[in-house]
């Protein structure tokens, strides 16, 4: 008999194990729902499966009686169109604070500190200040998912700049390389996988930051539904939503990780 | 044309000094080198000649000139590890010297220049016998291949000096001979002037043209960073044609 450390699921069985505590879960629901309606048909906690596809059924695809929009598909979209644009603005935003903090003495002392500093500053509460300051409207909260994101993922990267072998730096400027050029062909590019790696980890604050603009002033979203819904108890609306949002963060990762290992081939550790 | 002079040099940090009054002129076209005991300074007599350091007393000239106090592509460098970049093949690592040469704003070359640059690149790849593994990243290459890469991406350059630290420092003996073999070769193709840092005496001894020894001269147990090293000895070596030399003359103190 083998070391339990030394015994591998095969292919099948791997899979087999990571998906069975999925349907545990559901089982453990199913049952626990039944368990609860039998008691009383009117229980709202845990509805059944049944209960859940036929709200889901009219959340997704049929329109909503008063807006006139298919609620399910509008309120991601919303939810999508923020964390999208804040994700890539704080992806913009600490790349250009990184490089130019890793690379150029002179702006390290001039922004590090700023940084640093910044990035304590409790998200949540600036909220207020932001939705005072820019309205109600989108612009706060990508500004708030952007205060949260993107000085965390801004201080990851400028340490990975300043991780980078001195020798490295050195070398390229033997081979004639200007502030400028090493940037662009030395630092940068391998800045990138970095960044992928980073943003795949700030995805929980993000979507974090994002409910919770949503849940304070909003008209649309994935966020904004759940808070709506919880007044009348609605589980059949927030559990699929839950489900939804979780899923949707986990295919991110999943594209996020794709790409990295598609467009940086050099950068797999075994390759 | 590459000459060094090197004037009254010493290296202080703080109260320690590590080299005191180094004082050299180097010819053109000679295979510098140095051996010494670890922390006697020949690592930073090095990054003094890269411009990675500066001396804190006395200066470095190349051809008469005082050496950029940061590093250019005058002065060419290998180190023992590091000194080639992940992201890039073998191809493109060799390339990178040319391509930042030729385009200072993109970085990269386009077209019948990017073509050309390859060929030169593919060339000097051939003639470290690296041509097999141009698509490979340097992390798939054995240790001696990745040196001879590195020096092959040094060189494409054409500086006037090439600074070599402990480049065969970390590799097999077999391959150590090898890579012997090519930097002689490239050093008489390129003319250009090599300092190399070693700790292998027989190595320094087989390659060098001019052999410097660091040490301290002078040692005071109660205060051992009170006195930095210096240049102990100087062996001007011949080659006896088979691409092994001897000692002429000894210059010691």
């Amino acid at each position: 008999m083998r070391r339990l450390i030394n015994q591998h699921p095969g292919r099948a069985a791997g899979l087999a194990l990571g998906v069975l505590p999925f349907i545990v879960l559901l089982f453990v629901y199913v049952i626990a729902s039944q368990l609860r309606l039998a008691e009383n048909a009117g229980d709202k906690l845990l509805p059944s499966l049944g209960t859940i596809a036929d709200t889901f059924h009219s959340y997704a695809f049929e329109e909503d009686k008063r807006s006139g929009v298919v609620l399910f598909w509008a309120d991601t979209w919303a939810s999508l169109k923020r964390i999208g644009a804040a994700l890539g603005i704080s992806a913009t935003l600490a790349l250009v604070l990184a490089v130019c903090i890793g690379v150029i003495p002179r702006a390290r002392a001039l922004l590090s500190p700023l940084l640093n500093t910044v990035a304590m500053v409790p998200p949540l509460a600036v909220l207020p200040i932001l939705f005072i300051v820019l309205g109600l409207e989108e612009t706060s909260k990508i500004a708030l998912i952007v205060i949260g994101v993107a000085p965390c993922v801004a201080r990851d990267l400028a340490l990975r700049v300043a991780e980078l072998p001195r020798e490295q730096i050195i070398k390229a400027q033997t081979l004639g390389a200007s502030t400028w050029q090493l940037i662009l062909r030395v630092v940068l590019p391998q800045l990138w996988p970095r960044l992928i790696d980073a943003l795949r980890l700030s995805m929980g604050s993000a979507w974090l930051f994002l409910i919770a603009a949503e849940a304070i002033a909003s008209t649309q979203g994935l966020g904004y539904r759940i808070f709506l819904v919880r007044r009348y108890l609605a589980m059949d609306v927030i559990l699929p939503y839950v489900v939804w949002i979780t899923l949707l963060a986990v295919l991110t990762d999943l594209a996020l990780r794709t790409l990295r290992a598609r467009a940086f081939r050099w950068a797999e550790p075994d390759r | 044309m590459a000459t060094v002079s090197v004037r009254n040099v010493w290296k202080e940090y703080g109260a320690q000094v590590v080299l005191e009054n180094i004082r050299l002129e180097i010819a053109d076209h000679e295979f510098v080198t140095i051996i010494g005991a670890s922390g006697c300074g020949k690592t930073t007599f090095l990054k003094m000649l890269l411009g990675m350091e500066q001396p804190t007393r006395g200066q470095i000239l190349i051809d008469g000139t005082p050496i950029r106090p940061e590093p250019d592509p005058d002065r060419g460098v290998v180190f023992q590890r590091y000194s080639s970049f992940p992201h890039l093949t073998v191809l493109e690592n060799v390339m990178l010297g040319l391509e930042l040469k030729a385009a200072k704003l993109a970085g990269r070359l386009f077209g019948s220049a990017r073509r050309a640059a390859r060929e030169a690149a593919l060339a000097m790849l051939e003639s470290v016998g690296l041509a097999q593994a141009r698509d490979r990243y340097p992390a798939q290459l054995s240790g001696g291949m990745q040196q001879r890469m590195s020096i092959a991406q040094a060189v494409i350059c054409k500086p006037k000096i090439l600074l070599l630290d402990e480049p065969f420092g970390a590799l097999d003996p077999g391959v150590t001979a090898d890579m012997h073999q090519l930097i002689l070769r490239l050093w008489a193709e390129n003319r250009m002037t090599i300092f190399m840092v070693s700790h292998d005496i027989q190595e320094s001894f087989m390659l060098g043209t001019r052999l410097l020894t660091f040490d301290k001269l002078r040692h005071d147990p109660q205060a051992p960073e009170a006195y930095g090293a210096s240049v102990t000895y100087d062996l001007k070596l011949m080659r006896n044609g088979r691409g092994e030399s001897a000692p002429r003359m000894a210059a010691g103190i």
